[in-house]
């Protein structure tokens, strides 16, 4: 009955494009068949490699061999650069075998309707049926090749790395080949006792600080909204417009600034307490106070974004309900307990909870302003202020410990996602994203 | 009743003493900032807050040093903030006009893998970029810089940019559509007048990314006349701490009024709320 779709479906499936000649759609079947001899020509030269590679990560290390009767260093296998070329290769594989199994399944479609009688489109109608039906999907392919080669492509090879010993000093290529090995990186991380110390101790600072900084910052633009939007408060766009100056300032520069200000030695901050007659104190230089200091300047670059947005809040409360609390003899205080606290949380919980988890990953506000420091013995390679991220940054780029490096990514991408999912599911956008209108 | 009224007034001076503390806070390390950029010398330390002879000697010194290409700096930055700006809007309104406003399969999937991935710490990819980039020969070029930004633009701007796109109401599109324009005519007649605030809101975060990004320029970019300003800035602060501090402030005004200019400028156009009425007429 179905024979004409059958037929082109199998002559599709041998060769990309065959089926859409067989149907007589020849200017796609051409496409489809450059398409598939060029994706061909790529795999014959490469696929082959990039399984081994993937398999083995290389096999032959640099090594001394005769040539000519002199000994000299010949180059191996470098591990790194054969994961990424096989990964590419694997990747530009997955997106053919998608566009072979479309190219099976128009061809199949097509043949069925010629049975019935009905004509293939032109090149031309096609053109129209992808711009009025397939326009979202046509639209994303851009965005889509982007994200895959800058974004998936990267997390993906970083994962790997996780499982891999791709470390200092044993296993840097090209002098060194690098080996899979499992979970021994995690296994090393949470057990043995040298990195899973400093992995416990950062961890516990990591949430300690994006809790405090995360309720620091929006209790302090609470109360700053709340001061402003007092009434008899005179010039509330002049104090707005004042205190919204620390979020205008590019973060870089009132990082660095700080860094200057709280300087043990020279810094103003510590002037002026000499010019009060107090002592110093050691902003940055002692593990206490330094936590103590970030946490502070991050409250001068975070209060005025929470500010802005509690006090859109606060104009959105109905005047009535506090004049019926005024009824009832409320005082100022109970106002703020059962009338606005409820209604600014309510609005701005999903708010909290994204900012809770941006601070897990506040990578400029500890390197920027402490670098992570002050050194801290007990640790590997970390500093007493170090967060997770600057940690992962610090291993990568300063040990080469990449394998744990990779590692420590896994486990903050698991914190951070786990809050944001849930925090995205409750949100309405997400139930009832067709709502409006 | 008069016990009331003076616990108003009470309230009211603490009220407006607080808030001027405040306000000295907020002020105070961007005026110092300033100042240091217009006092004669080099150190961090000071008698005065306000010092007694101005100099803008830390701006040319800045422009003419051999030390300190802040120029070169400059322009590269600029260079590689507007074109990733472009180019990572652009990448940005087609994704999220595509998931706000058609249906199709795999949309939730595609929502949630934006999601999820944005959740990756950005560098941690850092090596495998910086590899790739190496394959292709990119390494130390603002090109690549361009690229890794504008390709990354999507992932952190078509949620906002998709929540602000659903404000717009649907019956406009059919009217157009009632009127005969296509998807593509409905996308640059309709929904690209009308997203005006939340493009310069894209734009704006575009720019500054780029421009304040070092985490990123200072992996890809090696050579001194490469930099961007914020390598270069970081640079000073990293190697010679308190040596030469007015020259840094000179810099860090120089970078900050972009900025502060374009955040005035995005304020005025937010609050057009264009869209609000759009639905009425």
């Amino acid at each position: 009955m179905q024979r004409k779709g059958t037929i082109s479906a199998i002559l599709s499936t041998i060769f990309m494009g065959l089926g859409q000649i067989y149907n007589r759609q020849f200017i796609k079947g051409i496409i489809f068949l450059l398409v598939e001899a060029a994706c061909v020509y790529y795999f014959i030269n490469n696929l082959g490699r990039a399984l081994w590679g993937v398999v083995t990560l290389g096999d032959t290390p640099s090594h001394l061999a005769k040539v000519n009767g002199i000994a000299k260093m010949v180059a191996g296998d470098h591990s790194i650069y054969i994961l990424i070329q096989s990964l590419i290769t694997l990747l530009v594989l997955a997106l053919f075998l998608i566009a072979w199994y479309m190219n099976i399944r128009d061809a199949y479609k097509i043949g069925n309707l010629l049975e019935k009688g009905i004509p293939a489109n032109t090149g031309k109608q096609t053109l129209r049926y992808i711009l009025d039906y397939k326009f979202a999907q046509t639209f994303l392919i851009l965005p889509a090749v982007g994200i895959l080669f800058f974004t998936i492509m990267p997390i993906i090879f970083m994962i790997l790395i996780a499982f891999t010993n791709y470390a200092a000093p044993n296993h840097i290529p090209p002098a060194k080949l690098v080996d899979w090995v499992g979970l021994e990186t995690f296994k090393n991380l949470l057990v043995l006792k040298t990195w899973s110390h400093t992995f416990y101790g950062v961890l516990t600072w990591t949430i300690v600080w994006a809790i405090l900084s995360t309720v620091t910052t929006y209790f302090g633009g609470m109360l700053v909204a709340m001061l402003i939007s007092q009434q008899g408060i005179k010039f509330k766009g002049f104090w707005r417009a004042i205190l919204i100056v620390p979020y205008a300032i590019p973060q870089l520069i009132s990082l660095l600034l700080m860094r200057n200000l709280f300087n043990g030695q020279f810094g103003p901050i510590n002037q002026y307490l000499g010019y009060f007659g107090m002592g110093g104190l050691p902003w940055l230089t002692d593990p206490f106070w330094a936590k103590v200091t970030v946490i502070v300047v991050n409250m001068w670059v975070g209060i005025p974004v929470s500010m802005l947005l509690i006090m859109g809040v606060l104009t959105t409360i109905p005047r009535d309900m506090y004049e019926a609390a005024e009824v009832d003899g409320a005082t100022a205080y109970q106002k703020f307990r059962i009338v606005t606290l409820p209604m600014v949380l309510f609005t701005t919980a999903p708010t909290l909870i994204t900012q809770f988890a941006g601070n897990i990953n506040n990578f400029n506000a500890i390197f920027l302003l402490t670098n992570g420091n002050p050194v801290n013995g007990n640790y590997q390679y970390a500093g007493s202020t170090d967060l997770l991220v600057t940690w992962l940054y610090k291993l990568t780029l300063n040990q080469n410990k990449n394998n744990m490096a990779a590692a420590v990514g896994i486990i903050i991408f698991v914190i951070i996602a786990s809050f944001s999912i849930y925090n995205y599911r409750r949100t309405n956008s997400f139930k009832q994203e067709d709502m409006i209108q | 009743m008069i016990g009331r009224k003076l616990g108003n007034l009470i309230r009211l001076i603490g009220s407006y003493i607080v808030l001027i503390i405040l306000s000295i806070s907020a002020l105070y390390p961007a005026l110092w900032i300033v100042f240091g950029s217009l006092r004669p010398g080099k150190s961090l330390y000071s008698k005065h807050f306000i010092p007694d002879t101005f100099t803008l000697a830390h701006y040319k010194e800045l422009f003419t040093s051999q030390v300190y290409m802040f120029g070169t700096w400059y322009m590269n930055t600029l260079k590689i903030a507007v074109f990733s700006m472009l180019i990572g809007v652009f990448l940005t309104l087609l994704t999220s006009y595509a998931v706000s406003r058609f249906r199709f399969k795999g949309r939730q999937t595609a929502l949630s893998t934006l999601l999820i991935l944005g959740m990756f710490p950005g560098f941690m990819s850092m090596i495998a970029i910086y590899l790739l980039l190496k394959e292709f020969h990119l390494l130390d070029t603002h090109m690549a810089l361009i690229i890794v930004y504008a390709a990354g633009a999507p992932l952190g701007g078509t949620f906002i940019a998709k929540g602000f796109l659903d404000t717009i109401p649907r019956s406009l599109d059919e009217a157009a559509r009632i009127d005969g324009a296509s998807n593509f005519g409905i996308f640059t007649r309709v929904i690209l007048p009308l997203s005006r605030p939340m493009i310069t809101y894209m734009a704006l975060t575009q720019f500054v990314g780029p421009w304040v990004d070092f985490i990123f320029a200072r992996l890809i970019l090696r050579t001194k006349e490469n930099w961007t300003v914020a390598v270069g800035m970081w640079d000073m602060v990293n190697s010679n701490t308190n040596t030469n501090f007015t020259l840094f402030s000179a810099g860090a005004v120089l970078i900050s009024i972009p900025i502060m200019v374009l955040f005035a400028f995005l304020q005025r156009l937010l609050v057009d709320g264009l869209t609000a009425g759009a639905s009425k007429g």
